[in-house]
C-alpha cells in the first residue's frame, strides 16, 4: 500500500500545455503514472501528447474521472487554478508552482475550509508511491518500492535522503514534498497521520527545516500516537536569523523557527535526530 | 523587501494613520530646511533596514534647527552598528527629521502571518518601545491577539478590544482604534508580510501618532506593486546579493571562507550545516535552482569568486533530471572563463554521474571528486585549511 496516491489515481494538468508541464506529464506517463488529460483555457478539444486537452477542470473531470490534478501555472494564475480544482472536486490538487503570494494562499486556506478535496503544496516537488504513480519534479530513477513514509518541506534534500536509502536497498512507500512555503495545503501532522495509518509504511522520514513550528506539531503528535520509527533532519542549523533561505517560509523571525528548538523537540519525542544530512540513510537503516 | 521608516510613514498617513511632522533629507541643508520648517526642537533618525538605532546613536534629538544641522553633519556618512546591522554595520545616507513629542504612553502594534491559521494575525501590547520578541518570551500573555479575516480585515470591534485592552483611555480610543484599521489595511493593500508601529505613542494631550514604523513586503506579490519598487533601496543591500537576484540565484552572503553552490534551498541549507559540521565555515547561502543550467553555474561562480575571503568552492547539486556531464561542462567553462585559482571540491548525482566527474577529473583544473555530501564537507574543508596555509 502507499499513502494518497497509487496505480489507481488518475491525473490531471493544469497548465498542460506549457513546457514543464508537457515535460513532466511524459515523465509520468514513462513511470506507468496515469495520466488522463490536461487543462489549458483557450486550448479546449485538442490533443496533447496524445491526451486531451480541456478548458476547464470541471469539464476535464467530467470526461477523463480524474482524481488528481497538479498544477503548472505561473504563480500571478496559480491561486486561482488550486481552487478551480478544489471546486471541481478533484480529491487530491499538488501545486508545485514556486512564487505565489502569500495574500493569495490566505484565500485559497479559505476557500478550501470545509471542502473535501487535500492539497499539497504549492511550491513543492510533488508526491510518488515508488513504482505506481509519480505527480511532480521528482527524478523517477532515485527511488525504489518499499516501506519508508518521507515527508519533506525541500526538494533536493529529498532526492538526496530517498537517494541514501534506495542505495542501502530501502525502498519508500510514499514521498511527498510538503513544500517550502508558510502557507502549504498538508502539514507534517496531516502527511505523519497518513503514514501511521498506513500498514505498508514501516518507519517514517521527516525532513524539516528553519522557520515556523510545523515541526514541533508533529512532534507532539508522534510522541503520543506513533509506534513506528521515525528520523528526522533539520536543515538550516547555521542560517543566520531574520534572513529568507530561499524558500519562503525558511526564515528565523523573533526568535522562533530555530533549527535547534526543532531538533530538541523532536528528539523530546523520541525521534532519532541526523546531526548531518549525510547520515539519513544510515540512521533509518538503524532503526529498521 | 524592507523599506523604510520614512516610506512607511508616508504610506502609513495614506491609510489615515496621523504620523508626526517630519521630511527625509539626504543632505545636511535639507535636514537644516527641514528642522527649521517644523520649528522648535526636532529629533534627527538615522534611515537603514535595521532596528537599535536609538542605542547604535542613529536617533538624536535637537533642541533647534541649527543643532539639528549639526547632527545631521555627523550621522550622515557615519557607519551605524546596532544588534541588527551585524558588526559591519551600515553607511548612513539619508535621515528623518521630525516633530518632538510629549509622550504618555508608548504601546505596540504589528501584524504578521499566523502560519497555523493561515491568516494574518493582528498583535497590540501595552509594552511599546520593546521588541515584541522580549515581550513574547517574558509575557506572551500581555500581548492581545486578533485575526484579519481574509476579504473582511481588522473589524472596529476587534480593534476596540484591544484598545480597551491595552488600558487607552476613552479620549484616544478613536484614535487607536483609526489607527489599527489603517495599519490592517495598509497590510492587506500592500501585500506585506510583516508591518509595525512600534512605539506607537498617546501624547500627553490623548493624541495618537506612530512614533516608528516597519514594513516588509512580500517579494511574491511585488510584480503587482509596481509603485513599490521604488521604494527599493539597493544601498542597504549586499551588492552581491544584489548581483545575484539580477540573474534569479538566491545568494546570502555569510562572513566564512568555504562558497557553497547548491540546487535547492533546503540542500543548500544542509550542505552549509554539513560543513559547519566538518569543522568549516561557509561563506554563503547559493540555491541555483532546481534545474541550473551552464549560464546560471557561471554567474553563480562569478559572484561566489567575487567575495574575496573564498579559500575553497563546494559545488553540491542532486542533478535528478539534470544531467551531470552538462553540468560538468559548465563547471569547467565557468572556471576556464573566470580563470579559477582557489580548490573547487564538487559533488554530484544524477543522469551520466561517471560521464561527468570524468570530464572533471580531465579538466586540467584543481578539482575534486567527491562522494557523497560528508565526503565533500571533509574535503572541502582540508581544502580550505591547505589554501590558508
Amino acid at each position: 500500500m502507499s499513502v494518497l496516491v497509487d496505480q489507481n489515481t488518475r491525473v490531471l494538468f493544469q497548465g498542460f500545455t506549457g513546457r514543464e508541464a508537457s515535460f513532466h506529464a511524459q515523465a509520468s506517463l514513462d513511470y506507468g503514472t496515469k495520466v488522463v488529460g490536461g487543462v489549458t483555457p483557450g486550448k479546449g478539444g485538442l490533443m496533447h501528447l496524445g491526451l486531451p486537452v480541456f478548458n476547464t477542470v470541471t469539464d476535464a473531470v467530467k470526461h477523463t474521472g480524474a482524481t488528481a490534478s497538479v498544477i503548472f501555472v505561473p504563480p500571478p494564475y496559480a491561486a486561482d487554478a488550486i481552487m478551480e480544482a478544489v471546486d471541481a472536486g478533484v480529491p487530491l490538487v499538488v501545486c508545485i508552482t514556486e512564487g505565489i503570494p502569500t495574500a493569495d494562499m490566505v484565500q485559497v486556506r479559505e476557500f478550501m475550509r470545509g471542502k473535501p478535496s487535500r492539497l499539497i503544496g504549492p511550491n513543492c516537488p510533488g508526491i510518488i508511491s515508488p513504482g505506481k504513480c509519480k505527480i511532480g519534479i521528482m527524478p523517477a530513477h532515485i527511488h525504489k518500492q518499499g516501506n519508508i513514509g518521507v515527508v519533506s518541506r525541500s526538494g533536493t534534500l529529498t532526492y538526496e535522503a530517498v537517494g541514501q536509502l534506495t542505495k542501502l536497498g530501502i525502498g519508500q512507500s510514499t514521498c511527498i514534498g510538503i513544500g517550502g512555503d508558510p502557507i502549504i495545503g498538508t502539514s507534517f501532522l496531516d502527511a505523519i497521520q497518513l503514514f501511521n495509518a498506513d500498514v505498508d509504511t514501516h518507519a517514517i522520514v521527516m525532513i524539516g527545516e528553519i522557520g515556523g513550528n510545523a515541526e514541533e506539531a508533529a512532534a507532539e503528535y508522534i510522541q503520543a500516537n506513533v509506534k513506528k520509527p521515525v528520523v528526522g533532519f533539520i536543515a538550516g542549523q547555521t542560517a543566520p536569523p531574520g534572513r529568507r533561505m530561499g524558500h519562503a517560509g525558511a526564515i528565523i523571525s523573533g526568535g522562533s523557527g530555530k533549527a535547534e528548538d526543532k531538533m530538541k523537540a523532536m528528539k523530546e519525542a523520541g525521534i532519532t535526530v541526523c546531526a548531518t544530512p549525510a547520515e539519513i540513510g544510515e540512521k533509518v537503516k538503524s532503526r529498521l | 523587501m524592507k523599506i523604510h521608516e520614512y516610506q512607511a510613514k508616508a504610506i502609513l498617513a495614506k491609510y489615515g494613520v496621523p504620523v508626526p511632522r517630519g521630511e527625509v533629507a539626504f543632505t545636511v541643508d535639507e535636514a537644516e530646511a527641514a528642522a527649521k520648517k517644523i520649528g522648535g526642537s526636532v529629533v534627527v533618525k538615522a534611515q537603514i533596514h535595521a532596528g537599535g538605532r536609538g542605542k547604535g546613536g542613529g536617533v538624536k534629538v535637537a533642541k533647534d534647527y541649527l543643532e539639528a544641522a549639526e547632527i545631521a553633519k555627523k550621522m550622515l556618512g557615519m557607519r551605524l552598528v546596532t544588534h541588527q546591522t551585524g558588526p559591519e554595520g551600515r553607511i548612513v545616507q539619508r535621515l528623518l527629521v521630525e516633530e518632538t513629542l510629549p509622550i504618555a504612553r508608548e504601546l505596540y502594534l504589528g501584524i504578521v502571518l499566523d502560519r497555523v491559521q493561515g491568516k494574518p494575525v493582528f498583535m497590540a501590547s501595552a509594552a511599546g518601545g520593546m521588541d515584541i520578541e522580549e515581550v513574547a518570551a517574558k509575557s506572551p500573555e500581555s500581548i492581545l491577539k486578533e485575526l484579519l479575516e481574509p476579504g473582511y480585515g481588522l473589524g472596529p470591534f476587534q480593534a476596540r478590544s484591544m484598545a480597551y485592552g491595552m488600558g487607552v483611555e476613552s479620549e484616544s480610543a478613536s484614535g487607536a482604534v483609526s489607527t489599527m484599521i489603517g495599519l490592517a489595511k495598509a497590510y492587506d493593500g500592500m501585500d506585506a508580510s510583516l508591518a509595525e508601529i512600534n512605539p506607537f505613542i498617546v501624547s500627553e494631550d490623548g493624541k495618537v501618532y506612530a512614533l516608528d514604523a516597519k514594513f516588509t513586503l512580500d517579494d511574491n506579490a511585488l510584480y503587482r506593486h509596481k509603485d513599490l519598487l521604488d521604494l527599493r533601496d539597493l544601498n542597504e543591500e549586499d551588492p552581491l546579493e544584489v548581483e545575484a537576484s539580477r540573474f534569479s540565484l538566491n545568494y546570502i552572503k555569510l562572513d566564512g571562507d568555504i562558497a557553497c553552490m547548491v540546487n535547492g534551498a533546503g540542500l543548500a541549507m544542509a550542505t552549509m550545516d554539513i560543513v559547519k559540521y566538518a569543522g568549516g565555515s561557509p561563506a554563503n547561502f547559493l540555491d541555483v535552482g532546481g534545474g541550473a543550467n551552464a549560464e546560471q553555474i557561471k554567474n553563480a561562480f562569478r559572484i561566489l569568486l567575487s567575495d574575496a575571503g573564498v579559500k575553497a568552492v563546494l559545488i553540491n547539486i542532486f542533478g535528478g533530471i539534470l544531467r551531470c556531464d552538462v553540468l560538468a561542462t559548465g563547471v569547467v567553462n565557468a572556471a576556464r572563463e573566470l580563470n579559477v585559482k582557489v580548490p573547487i571540491v564538487v559533488r554530484m548525482e544524477g543522469t551520466n554521474v561517471e560521464m561527468g566527474q570524468e570530464i572533471l577529473r580531465t579538466s586540467g583544473f584543481n578539482f575534486t571528486v567527491a562522494d557523497g555530501m560528508r565526503d565533500a564537507a571533509d574535503k572541502v574543508v582540508l581544502a580550505a585549511q591547505g589554501t590558508k596555509a
